[in-house]
């Protein structure tokens, strides 16, 4: 616990960034320097820049608008893929994982191993472009953006739809390596309790598999997810920079992407310490549903 | 059943993990794959620079976009016509040849993921020693040991990828660069790991009479504790270089990666999205070398790992 609070130093880290700009004329530069302190040692820089953020009042070096509504608005957008996302993973893992783990060694398991692998192993872009291509070819799913251009007049119930739509294709992509990962985890979780005498014991006592597996199983190879229940939040900003990329999704991500092309240092900055910030709150998180969970870190 | 007698009382438990790796016919599969790509690799290295066979640099535009296993025309000077008297997998938008570009960023590929893993390894091998065996002394308010985990607490606060991203961003991005990136924001987990090992390494009996012997701390640490905490830093070693591997083409395919002319599996890819109906050798071949190497990397890492674990094995 006490180690968590220590964390909030981290938003010193990213004021590493260097701070010349080589795409500007010198004579912008020198101005451009002196409105946003470019020129002062980085401590400096980096007081001002908390200030700021406390304050509210931080802008962006590339067009003038305050950062944090900038991010909020993006961060809107990124939620529902993020949620979506988060859904499918945790829904399919576990029926795969838990039953590859009591049919150990049969086809099934076998064969959603090899896939599991293939779908860690294969690069994220090139398995959307591939089913990109799919999709385009044989269904009517669309690929690009959060909704149709032109539907903005149109009844809410069709424009709900639309953007349902455009949701489907972007989160199954972003959720099927976390599905592979997941999966994988339950699974020699599963293998490692079902391999313990008290799973042999419950065996023995005469009960049903069914119980023994989900009552007795099942409930003690949960704990570890717990955890990575709460280190998946800052996977909303950090994982999705390449699908948002692809599917022209206009997210956090993406933002953070076209922020670092511009050099835009308090839009990067500010992501950096949300990261830092969601990371936290994913561990306190974490920490806190596993004293509800295992009675035996109850605190005192 | 008496099979499995027999080997529990096998009293080396060294060859019962060797033996559960040999079982696994995937890990064996990975191996294969793993030791060819070594030699595509030196042989590209070699072949593409000391001893120019395959050329990766020459531009034939009047030959671009030729499919695979197809002839040059005739407009191709001799100097410039393949080896073989044909592309085997193909000509670019520039008329390059994709078999000898392959060729050429398979070393780099390769050497990006292991030197980035090296590095990330022995700074978290350092990092985590130093915690683990030198923790409890103090420098002045805090102690060793909560320092650098303080200081991997934080490192690990920030999501990799866009930390990368950022780095990688705002310097000049040449291969060294992302090998360093990558392996500085990687070491965390083993240096915890490696912590973890020396704190309960430290206990046992080994270490406490080679400290009563009078043994100097770099002996200890390096002849007796070390090896005997490498082996599952090693595995997770081989599952990073595969990350390594896909961060790479990640990056390539968002533009911050090793930059032209050089070439890499994943700058290959990323320019062949552009060229994915005209010529889709261009996407799919660097695409399936890539996952063919990165699930080597994975299968064998996921093998070794089964095979220290003693609770995952059958009973």
């Amino acid at each position: 616990m006490i180690s968590h609070a220590v964390i909030l130093l981290a938003p010193g880290e990213p004021s590493e960034v260097d701070p010349s700009n080589p795409r500007m004329k010198p004579e912008d530069i020198a101005k451009i320097r002196a409105a946003f302190h470019l020129d002062d040692p980085l401590h400096v820089q980096y007081v001002y820049w908390m200030r700021d953020m406390v304050s509210g009042e931080l802008t962006s070096f590339k067009d003038g608008q305050p950062v944090l509504p900038k991010i909020w608005s993006r961060f809107l957008n990124s939620l529902p893929l993020f949620v979506c996302a988060t859904l499918i993973v945790w829904t399919l893992s576990f029926p795969v994982g838990i039953r590859a783990a009591v049919t150990r060694g049969s086809l099934y398991d076998r064969s959603t191993t090899f896939i599991a692998y293939g779908l860690i192993s294969i690069p994220g872009f090139f398995l959307s472009y591939l089913f990109i291509l799919w999709i385009v070819e044989g269904f009517n799913v669309p690929v690009i953006g959060m909704a149709t251009f032109g539907m903005q007049d149109a009844h809410w119930l069709y424009r709900g739809m639309d953007q349902l739509w455009h949701l489907v294709i972007p989160s199954v992509m972003s959720a099927l390596a976390g599905v592979a990962i997941l999966s994988r985890y339950v699974r020699s979780q599963m293998l490692e309790v079902i391999g313990q005498d008290y799973i042999r014991t419950a065996r023995a006592k005469g009960l049903d598999p069914d119980s023994v597996i989900y009552r007795h199983a099942l409930r003690n190879a949960l704990l570890p997810f717990v955890t990575m229940f709460g280190l998946m939040l800052p996977g909303l900003i950090g994982g999705s920079v390449i699908i948002e990329q692809i599917f022209a999704w206009p997210g956090i991500g993406r933002l953070g992407y076209d922020a670092i092309l511009a050099r835009d240092f308090p839009v990067i900055l500010t992501i950096n310490f949300i990261a830092a910030a969601l990371t936290l709150a994913g561990t306190f998180l974490s920490d806190i549903l596993y004293a509800v969970v295992d009675p035996r870190i109850r605190l005192q | 059943m008496a099979k499995h007698a027999v080997e529990s009382v096998s009293p080396v438990p060294e060859y019962r993990a060797w033996k559960t790796f040999l079982d696994d016919r995937l890990a064996l599969a990975g191996v294969i794959v793993l030791v060819l790509l070594v030699f595509a690799a030196l042989a590209g290295k070699f072949l593409t620079d000391w001893f120019v066979v395959f050329d990766p640099s020459v531009v034939r535009l009047a030959d671009k976009f030729l499919p695979p296993l197809s002839v040059p025309s005739e407009f191709v000077a001799p100097a410039d016509i393949p080896w073989f008297g044909m592309y085997l997998l193909g000509t670019d938008e520039l008329g390059r040849d994709v078999f000898a570009r392959m060729l050429q960023g398979s070393m780099v590929s390769l050497s990006i993921g292991i030197v980035a893993v090296a590095l990330a390894v022995s700074i978290g091998v350092t990092l985590g020693g130093i915690a683990g065996y030198f923790g409890d002394r103090r420098l002045g308010f805090i102690s060793v040991d909560s320092l650098i985990m303080r200081f991997t607490d934080v490192m690990l606060c920030f999501p990799t990828f866009f930390l990368i991203l950022t780095v990688i961003a705002l310097l000049p991005s040449s291969i060294y660069n992302i090998m360093i990136v990558i392996g500085v924001t990687g070491w965390m987990g083993t240096a915890r790991f490696v912590r973890a090992e020396f704190l309960s390494l430290r206990e046992q009996d080994f270490i406490v009479s080679a400290t009563a012997l009078g043994l100097p701390n770099w002996r200890i640490i390096l002849l007796h504790m070390l090896p005997n905490a490498m082996v599952p830093v090693l595995v997770s070693a081989t599952i990073s270089v595969a990350t390594a591997i896909l961060t790479e083409s990640a990056l390539s395919f968002l533009g911050f990666g090793v930059q032209p002319p050089a070439a890499t599996w994943g700058n290959i890819l990323a320019d062949g999205k552009g060229f994915i109906f005209d010529a889709p050798w261009l996407f799919f071949i660097p695409g399936f070398a890539i996952l063919l190497v990165v699930l080597a990397f994975n299968l064998v890492g996921e093998g070794m790992r089964e095979a220290m674990n003693p609770r995952l094995r059958p009973r």
